[in-house]
Formats: C-alpha cells, sequence, structure tokens
C-alpha cells in the first residue's frame, strides 16, 4: 500500500465529494448536509455543527478511502472503472443501510416513529434519504462514483 | 395604541391592506389580517417567492387562516415593546386569543429550524370553535401544492429541496391541496401550530410548553433588542412601533433594510401603480442612519451604514438606487398576470424596473450617511477612497437631468430636490475634508461646485409667480420634497422663500388633517397621500420654530395608523386607510425623525440640520 498516495488521493477525494454534495444542496437538488448530520451529534447549534462536521467528513472520507485502496489491492490493482464500481456500491450502502438507521445512531436525531423529544429534534433521513428531497439518491451516487473515479485514476500501489 | 372592533366572519371578504399585522424574524415577514388569515409570507428572505400572497388573489394566493367559526369581536395588539401579535376574538360563546410570531429564539437545547413561524390560539372563557384552513401555495400560486401527511414528520409541502412542513396539535385533514381542521377549545384550552422552512435538514418543532417557552424566548429577544432605546418623550408608542416595525424589516445578517414588506399592492386601488418594495433604497439611507444614532440604537446604524458602503462598491463611483438584501441589484422586472391583483390592482410586478434608472440624489444620501457614521464610528481609509469616488461621479454628473425621488418613468429632467441632493454630496465632502478625511478629492473644484450648485438652484427651481420652490427648474408645479432643504442644512427653514414654499405647498399640496400629496402629479392621478411627507412637514414646522403646527400634524398623521400602529405607504386621504405596499419603512423612520425633531427644542433641530 503506498501510503502517501493514499492520504494525498483520499483527501482529495473527500474533498471534491464533500463540494458536489454541498453544490447539490445549493443548487437545490437536495437539502441533505451531510457535515451537519455529523456536526449535530457534537452540537445543537446548527452553524457551529457545520464547521465541526466538515472536519469529521474530511476525517470519515479519509478513513473510507482506506477501504477502496484496499479494494483495489484485491481486486488486481487500481481503475477508475474499479472506483467508479465501489463508489456505486458505497453510495448504495449508505442510502440503503446506513441512512434509515441514523436515527438509532444519532443522538439528535428524531425517530420516524417516535418523538420528537426535547433532544431528539432532527428530521430523520428516511429510505434513500428521499426525506431530504426526491433528488438526494442521485446527488450521493453521484458524488461516490466520482470519489471513487478520482481513486480509481489517481492512485498507483 | 388606540383598540378598534369590528366583527369578522359574518360574510367572506377579502381584509384591506389596513387590516394587517406583520411579524417576522429579521429575514422575512408574513402579514395577519384581523380575521386571523396569513395571507403574505416569503420565504426563506425578504424578496423570495410568497408561499402565501392571499392579499394579492385571494383565490390562487394562498393563505392560512385560523379563527374562530361565526362572528366575532376582533381586538389586537402587539405585546409590549415585541413583534408578538395577539388577536383576541370575542365570539357569543366564549374568548379565543391567536397569538402569532416567527421565532427569533430558543433557549432549548435541541436543533432549530431556519425559520419558524408559530401560532397558538388559546380559549380564554367559555367555548370557541376554531377552523384551520391551511392553503400554501408556492411561487406565487406558480407551483402546484402536493401537501404531504406524514404523522409525526409533520404535513410536508416541498418546492425542489425546500421544505415546508406544518406541525400541530390538531389532527389535519388533507382536502383539495388544502389543510384544514375543526376544533373546540374550552377555557384553559390551547392549540398550538408551526410552519417551518428547510433548505437544510430540518428539524421538527416541539409544541405544548415548548411552544409557550419559544414565544416568551422571542418577546425577551425584541425586549432586548429594544434597550438601548433613549428616547423618553411623548410620543414612545408611536416610537416604539417604529422602531420595532424598522427592524421587521431590516435583514438581520446585514443590516439592509427594506422599502417595504411587499410587492404591488396598489398606490391607488384599481389602477396599475403596483411596484416590487421588498428591496433596499439608497434613498432611505440618511433618513435611517440619523434615526438609529439618534434613538440609542449604534450597533443598527453602523450596521445598516456597513451594508450601505459594503454594497455600493461593487458599483463604485456609479450608483444603482435599490439593491437587494445581499447587496445585488435585482433582475429584470417582471409582471405576474395569473394574480388577480390586490381588489384587482393589476399588474402584479415582482422586482423592480426603477433599479436602472439615473437618480442623482442617491449620492447626496449615501455621503450624507456616511458622514453620521463618521462623526457616531469613525470611517476607515477605503470608505475614504469610495466617498471620494462618488464626489467625483457628481462633480461630472450634476448638470444632468434625471428621474428624481419619485422615479418617474418618462424622460430624465432637472429635479430641484436631486440638485441640493448633489450640493449635499459635495457639502458633506467638504465637511469630511475638515475634519482631515477624503484626502483625496480637489478640495478647489469640490468647492466651486458646491457653490455653482447653490446657484443653479437658487436662479432656477424658484418660481416667482407662485413665490415658491418648484419640483422642477422651470416649472410651476410644487412638490413635498423641497421641504427637505432645511433638513439637508441647503437653506434656513425661517427664510422667505422656505416659507412661501411652505405656504404654498400647505394650500395645494395638504390632502386633509395631517395628510399631504407628493406633488400635483400625484393629486391628479388619484394616488393616496404620502406619509413621509407628513413627516417632512413636521420637520419643516419644527425648525422654523412652528411648534404647535407642527404638533398638530404630527398627531392627525399618527390617527391614520392601523390599529397596531403600522403605515404602509400612502393614506387615501377619504377613507384615512393605507395604501401602497405594507408595512412602509421610509414612513416609520419619517416619523421616527418627527418624533425627535418634537421632542427637541428648535434651536437643537436646527443645529443638527446638516450633517454633524
Amino acid at each position: 500500500m503506498n501510503v502517501g498516495a493514499w492520504l494525498v488521493w483520499g483527501l482529495g477525494a473527500t474533498i471534491v465529494l464533500t463540494t458536489l454534495l454541498a453544490g447539490s444542496q445549493g443548487l437545490g437538488l437536495t437539502r441533505m448536509n451531510l457535515p451537519y448530520v455529523l456536526g449535530a451529534m457534537v452540537t445543537t447549534d446548527r452553524d457551529r455543527a457545520k464547521v465541526l462536521g466538515i472536519a469529521m467528513h474530511v476525517v470519515n472520507g479519509w478513513v473510507f478511502s482506506a477501504v477502496y485502496v484496499a479494494a483495489f489491492h484485491v481486486w488486481g490493482g487500481p481503475a477508475w472503472w474499479k472506483g467508479a464500481l465501489v463508489g456505486a456500491v458505497h453510495a448504495a450502502f449508505v442510502l440503503v443501510v446506513v441512512m434509515p438507521a441514523l436515527p438509532g445512531m444519532h443522538p439528535r436525531m428524531a425517530s420516524e416513529t417516535r418523538g420528537p423529544t426535547v433532544v431528539r429534534g432532527l428530521e430523520p433521513p428516511g429510505f434513500l434519504a428521499m426525506h431530504y428531497g426526491a433528488r438526494t439518491p442521485v446527488s450521493v451516487v453521484l458524488a461516490h462514483v466520482v470519489f471513487g473515479i478520482i481513486l480509481g485514476t489517481f492512485y498507483r500501489a | 395604541m388606540r383598540a378598534v372592533h369590528d366583527l369578522v366572519g359574518e360574510m367572506p371578504r377579502t381584509p384591506t391592506i389596513q387590516e394587517h399585522a406583520a411579524i417576522g424574524d429579521g429575514r422575512s415577514v408574513a402579514l395577519v389580517a384581523r380575521d386571523g388569515a396569513l395571507d403574505w409570507l416569503c420565504w426563506p428572505v425578504f424578496d423570495s417567492p410568497a408561499i402565501f400572497a392571499g392579499l394579492l388573489d385571494p383565490e390562487r394566493g394562498g393563505a392560512w387562516r385560523i379563527g374562530p367559526i361565526g362572528p366575532a369581536r376582533v381586538t389586537r395588539r402587539y405585546r409590549d415593546d415585541t413583534n408578538v401579535l395577539e388577536t383576541r376574538f370575542e365570539t357569543p360563546s366564549g374568548v379565543a386569543v391567536l397569538t402569532d410570531l416567527m421565532c427569533v429564539e430558543d433557549a432549548t437545547p435541541r436543533p432549530h429550524s431556519s425559520h419558524e413561524l408559530l401560532r397558538r390560539v388559546a380559549c380564554e372563557r367559555g367555548h370557541v370553535e376554531i377552523e384551520l384552513v391551511f392553503a400554501p401555495r408556492p411561487a406565487f400560486g406558480r407551483h402546484p401544492p402536493r401537501l404531504q401527511p406524514t404523522g409525526h414528520l409533520g404535513l410536508r409541502c416541498e418546492v425542489g429541496a425546500m421544505l415546508h412542513a406544518l406541525h400541530g396539535e390538531r389532527p389535519v385533514e388533507v382536502v383539495d391541496q388544502r389543510a384544514v381542521a375543526r376544533f373546540v377549545l374550552a377555557a384553559g384550552d390551547a392549540a398550538a401550530f408551526s410552519l417551518t422552512y428547510d433548505d437544510d435538514i430540518a428539524a421538527i418543532p416541539l409544541l405544548g410548553a415548548h411552544a409557550c417557552e419559544r414565544i416568551e424566548a422571542t418577546c425577551r429577544a425584541w425586549r432586548r433588542w429594544l434597550s438601548p432605546l433613549t428616547y423618553d418623550g411623548p410620543d414612545r408608542d408611536v416610537v416604539v412601533r417604529g422602531l420595532l416595525a424598522t427592524k421587521l424589516l431590516s435583514f438581520a445578517p446585514s443590516g439592509a433594510v427594506i422599502a417595504a414588506a411587499t410587492t404591488s399592492l396598489p398606490e391607488r386601488v384599481g389602477a396599475d401603480l403596483n411596484w416590487d418594495y421588498r428591496f433596499c433604497w439608497l434613498r432611505d439611507a440618511s433618513f435611517t442612519a440619523r434615526a438609529f444614532f439618534d434613538l440609542g440604537f449604534h450597533d443598527d446604524a453602523v450596521a445598516f451604514c456597513g451594508w450601505l458602503l459594503h454594497t455600493t462598491r461593487l458599483t463604485r463611483p456609479e450608483l444603482r438606487i435599490l439593491y437587494d438584501v445581499y447587496g445585488r441589484p435585482p433582475a429584470s422586472e417582471e409582471e405576474l398576470p395569473e394574480l388577480a391583483g390586490y381588489r384587482g390592482s393589476r399588474p402584479v410586478r415582482i422586482r423592480n424596473g426603477a433599479s436602472t434608472q439615473l437618480q442623482l440624489d442617491c449620492y447626496g444620501e449615501v455621503l450624507d450617511a456616511a458622514t453620521w457614521l463618521h462623526a457616531n464610528a469613525g470611517l476607515d481609509r477605503e470608505i475614504e477612497k469610495l466617498l471620494a469616488d462618488f464626489g467625483g461621479f457628481v462633480l461630472a454628473n450634476w448638470r444632468r437631468p434625471d428621474h428624481g425621488i419619485w422615479e418617474e418613468r418618462g424622460a430624465p429632467r432637472h429635479r430641484t430636490h436631486s440638485r441640493v441632493l448633489s450640493w449635499v454630496a459635495l457639502d458633506r465632502l467638504l465637511q469630511l475634508r475638515a475634519r482631515g478625511l477624503a484626502r483625496r478629492i480637489d478640495l478647489d473644484a469640490v468647492a466651486r461646485s458646491r457653490a455653482e450648485i447653490r446657484d443653479d438652484i437658487v436662479a432656477h427651481a424658484w418660481n416667482p409667480a407662485i413665490a415658491s420652490y418648484t419640483d422642477v427648474y422651470g416649472s410651476s408645479t410644487l412638490d413635498a420634497s423641497v421641504l427637505l432643504l432645511p433638513w439637508y442644512g441647503f437653506e434656513d427653514a425661517r427664510s422667505t422663500r422656505m416659507a412661501a414654499t411652505y405656504r404654498a405647498i400647505a394650500q395645494r399640496l395638504c390632502a386633509g388633517p395631517g395628510l399631504y400629496w407628493r406633488n400635483e402629479d400625484g393629486l391628479r392621478v388619484g394616488e393616496g397621500a404620502f406619509g413621509i411627507c407628513s413627516a417632512w412637514v413636521v420637520d419643516y414646522l419644527v425648525r422654523a420654530e412652528r411648534h404647535a403646527e407642527a404638533r398638530a400634524v404630527f398627531d392627525a398623521f399618527v390617527r391614520c395608523a392601523n390599529d397596531v400602529g403600522l403605515f404602509g405607504e400612502e393614506v387615501d386621504p377619504a377613507t384615512r386607510e393605507a395604501l401602497g405596499n405594507f408595512p412602509q419603512a421610509y414612513t416609520h423612520v419619517g416619523l421616527l425623525s418627527a418624533a425627535l425633531a418634537l421632542a427637541r427644542r428648535p434651536a437643537q433641530v436646527a443645529r443638527a440640520g446638516g450633517a454633524r
């Protein structure tokens, strides 16, 4: 494993992913704001949560890029299409598994079936994160595929 | 505040402009009619497309009513020193009180929505049957509403990635893209409803006791904002309501002040004098800055002037006459033909075509406000350069005809008010230079041009045949704006010419006790009397040491406020009801200035003319 390449391209891919997701929100495609979701785990202040969440999201992206790099090593080396495929699987996992389970993990997110409570007031994402807008899955899949393509193209073992 | 009683609910009707009260959160404003119908709201900011525009079209515009079924006697008030509205319905079976507000503060440790409009109806006595009809019509009714009940996640209305969600303590039923509910409240019962807006991940509001906490927190926030008030004169109610109304029209993130909360409320009912006022006019700068500073609102004054000077850098050395709250010139004006307009007053317009006019008075307004800013808070070097650039523009262009303060859409003309404000621009530059600032200006050229402008006005704006300053050079028509000459320090209010000018205006432009038409064009086309003109008259009379007359005009005009103390742009002289966009910052700021003038001794007012 080329640690230096992983660190550089993992960070680069994460920055592009974060920018694409924020851009999707700014363009009105989705209300989903992953840095805010992450930051809201540690603070109720919306503005502060977004700032903290950006840092948390970058660290998360770095960690996840290690999984992509591991997949490339197992799969006979990196390639852009392999990155895209891993990205698509990653996005599907996030949308189908992680998002619906988020209210169980997030201390300030309301449940689909109970609440809201004094503490838990954030809207839950729902299946495919569709509560955040019908086009949310499109932006999530697109961003993760681009994330994988960057790693598959530029990471060299 | 005087109490006004009337009966609502006996027959369907469209509420008048006058019947509305305003609530807001420093980013947007909603208007609530006396019958409990909220029929104006643009989210997320003042000039966004409306989600409720029933004021402009009861059929297509959308509204959200909470009120009793059947006739009720209605009284309203704002809670003391706040923008929290209480509407009291007295029905034959009981009394209910509806509290309306936009939450500006919530101390609870949980996520909050970007915007929350909270409505809580409580029964005080007997029992009252309440009806709720929630009919949002996003984008001025252009976007078909899709109401989706989602249980405890609320009744959702999504437009693209924007979410409007209604949460309530009573179940609602969706019928024909409206949510409706009927319920009976007995004494001691209450029901709260919350409408939230998010373009981010939404927060779900808590109701019940938590809603009451948010109401109290919002009241505390408004009272805290008002606490620097230094005024302790006889017109405190007018001053407090004027400040709170102006604050409602201030964009909290930047300090920009929009002219009014609405678009296309007509200056003449049934006609086409319908404009979008949801923008910031530089013209209001001088009055607004002085009023904030003089009443003790230093931070708001500095924020407003800061926004003004930051915004105008983008177009330096030329100024647009209006900007949006972010400092951008508005896009092209557009008509909405599908909306019927307020009582048939068409077309409904959004954005404002006057933004590209040449209006030379803006330069004087900005330089006057900057001079006040310097006197109270200082200026940085970059701003000095900016002001010198504006002065350079005035030096090069003051001889040009323009469209003037009333934004006439015909050919440009040589207007007295604009020429006086060109004089003000150069005068303030010289004042700044005398204080060691504006070092880049050509002192001789500015002083020479200032003298030339004065000579030009003295020679051409005075019409000896009618013994008055006129609105346009060489004409014989009057304009109330020439009463501002003493305000800007151009001429003493006690001069022979000003006394004669006031006499002519009082004879030809007076529309009734305390009311004045802006000019003879306004009189000819049947507009209402302009509120700001009454404020100018009061200020002039105080400066002319005619205090009793000033007091009479002020008191007569104040009686034209609606039941909660708000003014529109104009007043119909026949009915004394509000006309034009509502509520109007310029009218309220003018009244603040007039109340301050009345509270000072005349000699102090004379010294306050011109800049500090």
